[in-house]
């Protein structure tokens, strides 16, 4: 018969041969909570059944084995050495404790199975639960695309913006002159006039330089002024009529 | 006389649609008792009321089923109308419960109230992480402490019955009926040694 430590195991937890399987509890890769000891046995069994007579020395090496890996089992059992005293039982007792906790862990393991089963066919129950979170929006997928017209889009992001004009920030003061010249030309031809009137098409900055004109022109005694109160309209007269 | 024709309301009838309201309204199941009391009526005329809203809110007949369920009364949803459900809301009490949550679930349903080390003493390892994920889906609760060190013992709570479709915890399996994979992996080995002594 081959070696105990080469025996292929097939375990819900584990696959491979025996040896690994020891190697890896050792090193803490593989929780021994998992392994099925059972499972190992079986096989051991199975496979010394085949032969036609006993290997006594791999059956002696398996037991050794199996009784180092039942005793860190056992241990994993006992999380906290201190509440059960382990030593004050002879070895019996000590037996007898531990058969009786495995059958107690393997009743509620098997509850456990039992319960998820039951999940599973009530899984089309549904009730009110307070106020119920509602489900994720499904993700639509987007609809095909095409890479051209990325491409195009991203290039519009990516071309220079033009730059901004800052020409109506731009003061442009038009010379006095100018409107000395036309309220001249206006009282030739209508001898008065009225100035919000006359300026009233024309830009804040303009307006304020006619007025300025107005100014001038009141001052080389060319014009009189007049205006009924405040913020009403002026009137603007010719000081030769 | 004024000759008028009058139905005559059955009053089973009456008491039944002010339970429907009572249950509509409930956030869990009502007990027999609880609805006698809101609706100011006998308790033999509610289980009869009960009955009539049974035949009448059941599976295949409309889409809100009433069940009997933790204890007491409680609608739910009707079973063809799951795919429905599942797509407006989530159940996040169910959903990803591991293997540890339901061993422990098992421990504190079968032995509740239960504290987290005598749970750990049974499934040999530290139950404090599957303890406070119960927890927090609201399938165990606390309830009081040990007299002896004071370790907080734990009990599950109406939803888990809810959730896992019982009535009571009375409906749980008999712990002994449960583990008969024990005997089985004893027969297959007394199959195999039996083989290799013929």
């Amino acid at each position: 018969m081959e070696a105990v430590r080469d025996l292929e195991l097939d375990l819900d937890s584990f696959e491979g041969p025996f040896d690994l399987l020891l190697t890896l509890v050792l090193k803490d890769e593989v929780g021994l909570g998992d392994v099925e000891v059972a499972g190992v046995v079986l096989t051991f069994m199975e496979r010394l059944a085949e032969r036609e007579s006993p290997d006594l020395e791999a059956c002696g090496e398996f037991l050794v084995l199996m009784a180092a890996l039942l005793e860190l089992k056992a241990r994993g059992l006992f999380p906290d050495e201190d509440e059960f005293a382990f030593d004050d039982l002879d070895p019996e007792e000590a037996a007898g404790e531990l058969a009786e906790r495995l059958a107690l862990y393997r009743r509620f393991k098997a509850a456990a199975g039992w319960l998820e089963e039951r999940l599973e066919a009530e899984s089309d129950r549904y009730f009110r639960l307070g106020p119920a979170p509602l489900a994720p929006i499904p993700e639509r997928p987007l609809a095909p695309q095409e890479p051209a017209a990325l491409a195009t889009a991203l290039r519009a992001l990516a071309a220079e913006p033009p730059e901004p004009s800052l020409r109506h920030l731009e003061l442009r003061f038009p010379p006095v002159s100018l409107f000395l010249d036309r309220f001249r030309a206006v009282l030739r031809r209508r001898r008065r006039f009225d100035f919000d009137t006359e300026v009233g098409s024309l830009s804040r900055i303009e307006q304020a330089v006619a007025f300025l004109a107005l100014l001038e022109l009141r001052k080389a005694g060319e014009i009189k002024l007049g205006q009924p109160a405040p913020f009403e309209p002026i009137t603007v007269w010719s000081a030769a009529a | 006389m004024t000759g008028a024709l009058r139905l005559v309301e059955n009053p089973v009838d009456r008491l039944a649609r002010t339970i429907e309201a009572l249950l509509v309204i409930a956030p869990s199941p009502l007990t027999i008792e609880e609805l006698a009391a809101a609706s100011e009526d006998e308790t033999e005329r509610v289980e009869t009321a009960l009955g009539l809203l049974a035949s009448r809110y059941r599976e295949g007949r409309s889409g809100i089923v009433l069940e009997h369920v933790s204890g007491g009364y409680a609608f739910r949803a009707a079973r063809e109308a799951a795919d429905a459900c599942s797509r407006l809301v989530e159940r996040p009490v169910q959903r990803g419960l591991s293997q540890a949550a339901l061993e422990t679930l098992a421990v504190v349903a079968y032995l509740g109230p239960v504290s987290r080390p005598e749970i750990a003493r049974i499934r040999g390892v530290a139950a404090d992480s599957a303890v406070a994920g119960l927890v927090e889906r609201g399938l165990i609760a606390e309830a009081g402490r040990e007299s002896e060190g004071g370790a907080v013992r734990y009990r599950v709570t109406p939803l888990f019955e809810r959730v896992f479709g019982l009535s009571s915890l009375s409906e749980l399996p008999r712990l002994d009926d449960l583990a008969a994979d024990g005997d089985d992996l004893r027969t297959r080995l007394e199959e195999v040694a039996g083989r290799r002594g013929a």
